[in-house]
């Protein structure tokens, strides 16, 4: 607000409105793009720079393998410390946009000669990528409603828990940049239909490709952007930037995202990217038909001929469809596909999907810890993208009702719906916020402005105190913008509560209060991976159960019979049956994988809950998904899982209970207790006298979290 | 080398059919050593031996030189040697260090080894003095039974010989032996010798003619932990912004007896003093005084189990490996610190500057198997040269750190078989330009006006095409 009493001194940095409010913009987005970074730094601060949780670790060691030895060698890369004896063909079985990028930024760095380490590049590869995508989120917002819109869309998922859960400095998954690309396809493809140019059309195929080629999830782009297309032909939008936008998208793209190993055919041979291919000649259809329409002036001729075409095309595609069924050329949709359509259905059919915690269904209360206020905002949000319909908005309401549904289905792809209710909230946000502004800034002679309010109570108020006079008006739209503004301010305080409380702890190392108060730490994992990695021969096979596979791989540098890739269903269920039976039956089975260790996570003395004693139904149940000799109820006492005097004998002698509890019996835990009192689960343990025969005592860790036991060799039969 | 030479010109035609071994030895001046004690010291894994000589010049040309020599077998495992002699009367007394040197004789017999201390006044014909001499053996003692259980202690042998193996002929000798604990399994008996508490006298024993050699083995109990690095890198970066950075990264071995079976951690944690007495639970490293950042971890990340205590005189950091370590495990870490420069880098006269820094490992009852020290200098240094008191092997090395062009220059000296004697101070002497200081901030400033001039000239320039 440039003020005409300053003084002539001050004439040059005078600035022009339209200069005052780029230098406003430019900076509000570069505090947002440090915000979103320094938000997720929550446990590097507390704990220090190290990977987070299970997959993590497995991207870091392929990272580490990438800049190690090179593109071709990890591309070519054949794990034989992972699933033994099959071993593991790394480089077709995963999605390297993750490690590439990593890698790519640790050269730049080294280019530029700073001497990072690449545990550090991976480490802060999330943040990174998360303040990227409040970039993009702002050009989002600005392509589908205004830069005001985009502003508060960047502020917000700048701070969104749903995706802070997945991007905090640590956490390196592929999510981690596979948001941004998700993001960043949907907005060049946006672009491309808005402006029907062949440019933008190549730019969210590349931008597609990243996506393939760094996360699963791009089956939701290749799924979603057909579905939108379809929308918009039905409801007589289409134009022929759109035929330009997703022929170049869907063509490049597609032939890009075949280069990726692991995706390789798929867009031909699976039926879960069948719709795209559908709506492509769908849409070459269409365009022959509008052809044939400016060619023929005859409608009737043209009624007739439309008919015979349509018939041709939807039998023609029937047919052709039928045959790659049948002939197994189409392969039908996968189990977790399935899973996703049907949430009852993995629970169900595939225990190995169920026992996951995050891909239950989701809570309502994990939506409101997630999304806090955006859960109000969105359907506020969606009513003004209605009252504003164009090709932008559409795509935007379409990704937000359909990413909301997968969130109800499992809770990790709450994800995937964050960017969509961010942006939709903003709108509304920046909606509400304007019209208000808008209220308060006009003169008392100017018409009212009130016929673009919102549907929610407070806007119906405020439209109530418009029909009064019009200082009172002022007055309410005050108070409207106060409890905004007083909504926000809660977002952002729950936004940071959320981040440094619930998604800032590694999980590998654990932290307690102690008795004084001050801070107990619980390095016990690491513990028992360095001592793998250093007291065992190089070439020792670990068992444990898959949830520690990546980590033993990682931190412990020893093979693993099963890890957390899980690709071999009767691999993990051999490992639980060996868990849960008997010893002298689970030996000969150590025998045949050729076991060396057996690693248990125990938490009966620290009171860790999470450990394998408590997963043991899974193991229980997954074991005996393949082998019919694993029986659920004999580890259940009239339904109900124990572990104390009560307990099944068949559970009082498994493997896994005498692993976890070898000598436990003779342990204080808990002053005024009995001997052998397990703090996890309450009670104390059922069966304290455990003698083993084939395995011995390695190693325990210091708080007992994590024990290890050598399989001994056979007797001498004479 | 020349005085013995010499001295056997002259003998060589009177005792020419004499035996070789005699002929050698009396033709080594004339000294003969009238009294000699040696005091073993096996309490630790670092073999202490206090040798006091009383030297005579028994011949008619004076001598600065006096030879020790060991056995081949000692002489591996010898870290260090020193030779130190009293001077003054009486209360007045003062220690001097003399020289001491690794000599070969071309023919030893049995491959003996030789040091040649270099007395600070000849000794002359008739007149005797005492030299002290101090030396430590690693690697020296040997766990027998290799293998041991959890629970038992840790027996090692040790083995040396009850006469002290000499060129010269020794009148009078007694050796003490201190064990660490009473318990001693066993011990070879040479007459007279007997044993005390926990210690083993050997002697006196009367005239015995050069090179003799009476092997004895001692078996006996030492539960103190066998801490040896097998490799230790101490990197030490000078910035010349005031900081002083060392980084050393230790693979740190447990080299007593190997564990065997089973590791119970409810027995080691409910009867400490029984189960694992040999087991290495900590490690007391003593660094500079005001150090600062102090880090602990290894390739998996940080290690929480350390404390820092400091004083103005010196910081002591208590590490605790993840694990306790037994007979043959392994660990490996990085300790880093940094310290102030000003108390390090100091410079000369002909304005050159030069760091003075211990070279050994900070670490208290270690040995170390290789040690490499890296001196990383500023960015800009030129004509490094190294000073360091006792003989290492020296190279160069480019390193390339935060932002550097021309890449920095590295000191890198090796030594092997270090014991914490070792930790004396070296000199490194370079000389270094401060203008070079400002390239680095220059550089960043200049990329960051070079950027915004970019974005001002992107604002300013209309790119389109079309107009």
């Amino acid at each position: 607000m440039s003020n005409s009493s300053t003084s002539d001194l001050l004439k040059p940095f005078k600035l022009k409105t339209k200069q005052q409010e780029l230098l406003i913009r430019v900076s509000i987005l570069c505090l947002v793009y440090i915000l979103a970074f320094i938000t997720r730094l929550f446990s590097v601060l507390r704990y220090e720079s190290m990977i987070h949780e299970f997959d993590p670790y497995f991207n870091y060691r392929t990272t580490l393998y990438l800049t190690q030895h090179g593109f071709y060698d990890f591309w070519n890369w054949f794990d034989y410390e992972s699933w033994y004896p099959l071993g593991r063909i790394v480089g077709g079985t995963l999605y390297p946009g993750l490690m590439v990028t990593a890698a790519l930024i640790y050269r730049l760095l080294h280019f530029l000669r700073f001497a990072v380490h690449i545990r550090e590049v991976c480490v802060l590869t999330a943040p990174f990528f998360a303040s990227n995508t409040t970039l993009v989120a702002y050009f989002f917002g600005k392509e589908i409603w205004d830069s005001g819109a985009g502003l508060v869309a960047a502020i917000l998922i700048a701070v969104c828990p749903g995706y802070i859960s997945r991007s905090v400095a640590g956490s390196y998954d592929n999510e981690g940049v596979a948001i941004f690309a998700l993001l960043f396809t949907f907005y060049l493809f946006v672009k491309a239909v808005n402006k029907g140019s062949l440019a933008w059309g190549l730019a969210s195929a590349f931008g597609y490709f990243y996506m393939v080629s760094a996360w699963g999830g791009y089956v939701f782009i290749i799924n979603l952007i057909p579905l939108y297309v379809l929308v918009l032909l039905i409801t007589g939008r289409y134009s022929m930037r759109l035929y330009v936008a997703y022929n170049c998208m869907y063509i490049l793209g597609m032939l890009l995202a075949m280069q990726i190993r692991f995706v390789g055919f798929q867009h031909v041979q699976s039926g879960e990217h069948m719709a795209a291919m559908g709506v492509f000649f769908l849409m070459q259809v269409f365009y022959f038909l509008d052809w044939v329409k400016h060619m023929l002036s005859d409608t009737k001729l043209f009624q007739e001929f439309l008919s015979i075409t349509v018939t041709c095309a939807v039998a023609a595609g029937g047919i052709a469809l039928g045959v790659g069924m049948a002939s197994g050329y189409i392969s039908p949709w996968t189990g977790r596909f399935y899973s996703l359509l049907d949430p009852t259905y993995a629970k169900d059919h595939i225990p190995i999907i169920a026992s996951v915690s995050e891909h239950q269904p989701t809570a309502w209360s994990s939506f409101m810890f997630d999304f806090h206020i955006l859960l109000f905002l969105f359907p506020a949000g969606l009513y003004f993208c209605f009252k504003r319909l164009s090709d932008a908005t559409i795509f935007i309401v379409m990704y937000g009702l359909t990413s909301m549904y997968f969130a109800g289905v499992m809770v990790r792809l709450i994800l995937v719906a964050t960017p969509a209710v961010c942006l939709i909230s903003a709108i509304a946000v920046s909606a509400t916020v304007k019209n208000l502004t808008v209220l308060l800034r006009s003169k008392n002679k100017v018409a009212q402005i009130g016929s673009t309010k919102g549907t929610s109570s407070a806007k119906a108020s405020s439209k109530a105190s418009l029909d009064q006079s019009q200082p009172f008006q002022k007055n309410g739209a005050m108070a409207l913008l106060f409890g905004a503004f007083y909504l926000l301010s809660r977002y952002a305080t729950h936004c940071t509560w959320v981040t440094s409380e619930a998604y800032s702890s590694p999980s590998i190392v654990l932290a307690a209060r102690g008795a004084h108060g001050n801070r107990v730490i619980f390095d016990d994992y690491r513990e028992a991976y360095f001592w793998l990695r250093q007291n065992t021969p190089p070439d020792a096979k670990v068992m444990s159960w898959w949830d520690y596979g990546y980590q033993i791989t990682a931190m412990g540098n020893r093979t693993v019979i099963v890890d957390n890739n899980t690709w071999n269903n009767t691999h993990i269920a051999t490992v639980g049956r060996a868990m849960s039976s008997y010893e002298d039956e689970a030996y000969e089975i150590i025998r045949s994988l050729d076991v060396d260790y057996v690693l248990v996570v125990f938490g009966g003395v620290t009171g860790y809950s999470s450990d394998d004693i408590n997963k043991f139904l899974w193991m229980v149940r997954i074991g005996g998904g393949v082998f019919p000799v694993i029986k659920e109820p004999d580890y259940l006492v009239n339904g109900e899982y124990r572990v104390d005097k009560g307990a099944a004998p068949k559970m009082l002698n498994c493997l896994m209970y005498k692993l976890s509890y070898y000598r436990f019996g003779e342990m204080m835990t808990e002053y005024g207790k009995p001997p052998g009192y397990d703090r996890a689960r309450g009670v104390e343990i059922g069966n304290k006298d455990i003698k083993l025969e084939h395995l011995e005592e390695a190693f325990t860790t210091s708080n007992w979290i994590v024990r290890i036991y050598k399989v001994k060799p056979p007797n001498n039969r004479w | 080398m020349e005085a013995p030479i010499r001295a056997r010109e002259a003998l060589g035609f009177i005792l020419f059919s004499l035996l070789f071994s005699i002929c050698r030895s009396s033709s080594l001046n004339h000294l003969l050593i009238s009294n000699a004690e040696r005091r073993i010291d096996l309490s630790s894994h670092i073999v202490k031996v206090y040798l006091t000589l009383k030297v005579e010049n028994a011949g008619s040309t004076p001598t600065s030189e006096v030879l020790l020599s060991f056995p081949p077998t000692q002489a591996d495992h010898l870290a260090t040697v020193e030779a130190l002699v009293t001077k003054g009367k009486r209360k007045k007394t003062t220690l001097v260090r003399l020289d001491v040197k690794a000599t070969e004789l071309p023919d030893a017999p049995n491959d003996a080894k030789y040091f040649t201390i270099y007395l600070a006044n000849p000794l002359k014909s008739g007149e005797s003095t005492t030299i002290e001499v101090l030396y430590l053996l690693t690697h020296s003692q040997e766990p027998f039974p290799a293998e041991i259980a959890q629970s038992e202690s840790q027996l090692v042998y040790y083995r040396d010989s009850a006469l002290i193996l000499s060129p010269y002929h020794i009148k009078q000798q007694t050796t003490f032996i201190k064990t660490p604990s009473t318990k001693v399994e066993s011990f070879t008996r040479v007459e007279p010798s007997n044993r005390a508490g926990t210690e083993i006298k050997y002697g006196p024993y009367e005239d015995h003619p050069p090179y003799s050699f009476s092997p004895i083995l001692i078996h006996f109990e030492n539960n103190s932990p066998f801490a040896v690095v097998e490799e230790l890198v101490r990197e030490v970066e000078i910035s010349h912004w005031g900081n002083l950075q060392v980084t050393e990264q230790y693979t740190l071995v447990h080299a007593g007896a190997r564990h065997k079976g089973v590791f119970s951690r409810v027995d080691y944690q409910s009867r400490p003093t029984l189960n694992g007495a040999s087991s290495l639970r900590y490690l007391l490293a003593r660094l500079p005084p005001r150090v600062h950042s102090v880090y602990y971890r290894d390739e998996i990340g940080n290690i929480s189990s350390s404390h820092l205590r400091t004083d103005s005189r010196k910081s002591e950091l208590e590490i605790e490996p993840r694990y306790p370590l037994f007979g043959g495990w392994k660990a490996t870490f990085v300790i880093g610190y940094g310290l102030p420069l000003q108390d390090f880098l100091f410079e000369t006269s002909d304005d050159r500057r030069y760091l003075n820094f211990t070279f050994g490992c900070p670490l208290l009852e270690t040995v170390v198997d290789k040690l490499t020290v890296k001196v990383v200098l500023p960015e800009g240094s030129k004509d490094p040269s190294a000073v360091v008191p006792f003989p290492v092997e020296q190279h160069l090395e480019t390193k390339y750190s935060y932002l550097d062009v021309v890449g920095r220059t590295v000191v890198v000296m090796e030594k092997k078989n270090l014991v914490p004697a070792h930790n004396s101070h070296f000199q490194v002497y370079y000389t270094f330009k401060p203008i070079f200081m400002l390239a680095e901030p220059l550089m960043l400033a200049s990329a960051f006006f070079l950027f915004f001039v970019a974005c001002v000239a992107y604002l300013h320039i209309d790119l389109s095409i079309r107009k």
